[in-house]
């Protein structure tokens, strides 16, 4: 039986900016694959990738209504990853650090998402067989 | 001793961060660790066969492995065979897999 392994990503950047996002949630969508449990811990700007207020918005420049252009959300992201995570056995836990959310006024989180504190983040780099830290530049 | 695998996600053109990396990558492999590189989004750039990187030389002379995400090369329309000797397109799931064997990440 393959061990159960737990790995923690902690997430900067802000939706609709960087490269760097896509990059971890292909990392994401990898390791829940495997069966793997998976903490994120999303700091700074990364903690509107859950925003629930997320709109998508036509494309006037190319005549696409909403429907047509279809724009990509990252909560939706997330909530295909959590998705994802039940029917692979894994647990995807996603904390939000809560003095960054309050800056930014993003509260309202999707359902899975929770906010906590940068000692979560801590906990959870404890708890995991590793870590990894995408910073922005 | 554990293992570090080095993510670059920098294009060594434009950021003298990568060559950094690199540096780093040698100095740990030096000091007995087991390295792998992994080059992801625009740090694939420097992996064209002909390409002038200087830094990815010495970390391919040495016994690093240097893996590039095939996702970042198809992005970017590198062929696999175009590579540089000593490079191997590679999925995500070998940031994973090293991961889950107590490799430290470190991404740059």
């Amino acid at each position: 039986m393959a061990t159960k392994h737990t790995l923690t990503f902690v997430l900067m950047d802000a939706p609709f900016e960087s490269a760097r996002t896509t990059t971890a949630f292909r990392l994401l969508h990898a390791a829940l694959d495997r069966g793997y449990d998976v903490n994120v811990f999303a700091y700074e700007g990364a903690v509107a990738l859950s925003f629930a207020k997320q709109a998508q918005h036509p494309n006037a420049v190319h005549g696409r209504d909403v429907a047509q252009e279809d724009h990509p959300l990252s909560k939706n992201w997330i909530a295909a990853l959590m998705a994802h995570a039940r029917t692979r056995g894994a647990d995807l836990k996603w904390v939000n650090c809560g003095l960054c959310v309050d800056e930014r006024g993003v509260g309202e989180a999707i359902e899975g998402a929770r906010r906590g504190s940068p000692a979560d983040c801590w906990k959870m780099a404890q708890q995991s067989t590793a870590t990894l830290v995408i910073p922005t530049k | 001793m554990r293992g570090y695998l080095l993510i670059e996600s920098r294009d060594p053109f434009e950021s003298t961060g990568a060559a950094r990396t690199c540096e780093l990558a040698i100095q740990l492999r030096a000091a007995g660790h087991d390295v792998a590189l992994f080059l992801v989004q625009n740090g694939v750039l420097a992996v064209r066969s002909g390409a002038r990187r200087t830094e990815l030389d010495k970390v391919l002379g040495t016994k690093i492995e240097v893996l590039a995400d095939d996702f970042s090369l198809r992005e970017r329309g590198i062929a696999p065979a175009s590579l540089s000797g000593g490079v191997k397109a590679a999925p995500i799931d070998s940031v994973v897999e090293r991961m889950a064997a107590g490799w430290n990440a470190i991404w740059h």
